[in-house]
């Protein structure tokens, strides 16, 4: 099988320190890989790079288009790149003012994607924006409320619905879960694991916890001062950790 | 002709684990060495041999989660081989979900999913459209006596012989052909031992290899086709 995405010698440089050395891996469709490492690993730099917000120094990535064509993402034209972000590919930020407009309500937030593919039925696209809502368990009384009146919970949920709503094959999630209640958490990471499972997705997640990496992820990479430092299987690579780095990581998690 | 002439479907080849323990200087923590073992459909064989020998270090190892050191761990994978000292993160998933299961000695609990839903995603995975895994989750669940008021509950605040039954529905739930079994049983009162014995023959008959640790004598005399003592496999280093 022929990956979704490739990633190749990807380096970013920030004055003299490397965020990023020469990062490559491979991701097949529905597979989700976790991106482990504490802060300033180059864990999140790795993310802007692979979505193009950030200009790499060196190294390419490419992404087979729903065409069937491989297509290396520098190449693409600013509109087709925005344009594949809007559709083919999702967003999930741990800031979620930077992944919502918190201006909109929630049912203009998942509608506003729909209208970036082409869709200008509004009743269509509140129906599709209420079901998304649902489907999050964002109550329908709440589709008129901006995200400025919701929990943090709740908000990561409809940015979860946001960029669902337009059927992507691939979805980068940056810490979607830190800074919310262990209980808001679990049921975010259960949904998520639910969704991801049933959509067939392919992810690329950004986490400190190692929990996260294994309740969701296939295959994991270790990453330490803008480097892979190991890379496999979730499970072997979190029971039978190599490095020296992971098993100081893994040996650091306090058994609950 | 017999099952038992048939072609293994696991075999370990002069397999060897260590440990390096990084945070304690570099010491490296044999624990395998030299284990040789071979297990075909309808064999039950039982790893033997003290607590530390490595008995569950060589079923990590059979289902991927431990990598090895030296040597190669064969399975057969309908009409290929596949050796998993060296497959690759895909081909493991590919194995686990056609050919490996792996029953754990503790179930790992997945916050918000109910004990019914755990076993049948299990199904699904392991090819089962979702009526049949709905069904056989059902079957299963009584057949352990867990109670149905449990079934639509998260396993979280299940006892520990409660969760450890889920978990055997889970891990029995599809057919694969090699089934690896850590302690399944530890938990469990005579009733509900006597119930995995039953699912284990039937599992035998129907042709799966079974590698497993009972540390019950009962269980294990019910059903160990072979007893493999695991001290032999600790090579010239042997305490």
């Amino acid at each position: 099988m022929e990956p979704l995405l490739t990633v190749e010698g990807l380096t970013k440089r920030y004055g003299r320190r490397l965020a990023c050395d020469g990062i490559g891996f491979s991701l097949d469709p529905g597979e989700v890989l976790a991106v482990v490492g504490e802060s300033g690993s180059g864990k999140s730099t790795l993310l802007s790079l692979i979505a193009g917000e950030v200009a790499a120094d060196a190294g390419s990535v490419s992404y087979r288009m729903r065409d069937g064509e491989t297509r290396d993402l520098d190449a693409l034209s600013v509109v087709d790149r925005r344009a594949l972000m809007r559709t083919d590919w999702g967003f999930v930020r741990q800031d979620a003012t930077q992944g919502l407009r918190m201006a909109v309500s929630a049912g203009g937030n998942v509608g506003e994607r729909l209208m970036g593919v082409g869709d200008r039925h509004y009743g269509r696209i509140r129906a599709t924006a209420l079901d998304w809502l649902a489907r999050v368990e964002i109550a329908p009384d709440r589709v008129d409320d901006p995200p400025t009146r919701f929990s943090g919970g709740m908000r990561q949920r409809l940015q979860i619905a946001r960029n669902l709503v337009t059927a992507p094959r691939l979805v980068l999630m940056d810490e979607p879960t830190s800074g919310l209640d262990v209980s808001v958490q679990a049921r975010l990471l259960d949904m998520i694991r639910g969704l991801v499972a049933e959509l067939g997705l392919a992810v690329i997640i950004v986490t400190h916890d190692l929990a996260v990496a294994r309740l969701l992820s296939h295959r994991v990479l270790v990453m330490r001062a803008g480097r892979v430092i190991e890379t496999g299987l979730t499970d072997q690579v979190l029971d039978d950790p190599q490095a020296a780095y992971t098993q100081l990581l893994v040996s650091s998690v306090l058994a609950a | 002709m017999t099952l038992h002439a048939t072609m293994p479907l696991l075999v370990f080849d002069n397999v060897a684990k260590s440990f390096t323990l990084h945070l304690r200087g570099g010491s490296v923590l044999p624990v395998i060495a030299d284990a040789t073992l071979a297990v075909h459909p309808g064999e039950c064989v039982v790893l033997g041999g003290a607590s530390g020998a490595g008995k569950s270090s060589l079923l990590k190892m059979a289902y991927g989660n431990y990598r090895c050191a030296a040597g190669a761990i064969r399975v057969r994978d309908r009409d290929r081989i596949v050796d998993l000292a060296t497959a690759a993160p895909r081909e493991i998933l590919g194995l686990r979900r056609t050919t490996l299961s792996y029953v754990s000695q503790f179930l790992r609990v997945i916050p918000r999913v109910s004990a019914r839903a755990v076993v049948e995603a299990a199904g699904r995975e392991g090819g089962l459209g979702p009526e049949a895994a709905r069904i056989r989750a059902g079957d299963l669940l009584a057949r352990l006596n867990l109670p149905e008021r449990l079934w639509a509950l998260p396993p979280a605040t299940f006892s520990g012989g409660e969760q450890q039954r889920v978990n055997i529905a889970r891990g029995l739930i599809a057919e694969r052909p090699i089934l690896l079994m850590d302690e399944p049983t530890a938990s469990l009162d005579a009733q509900n031992r006597a119930v995995v014995v039953d699912l284990i023959a039937e599992k035998r008959a129907a042709g799966t290899a079974i590698l497993g640790i009972f540390h019950d004598a009962d269980v294990r005399e019910a059903v160990a086709t072979r007893i493999v003592d695991v001290a032999a496999f600790r090579g010239a280093t042997a305490a």
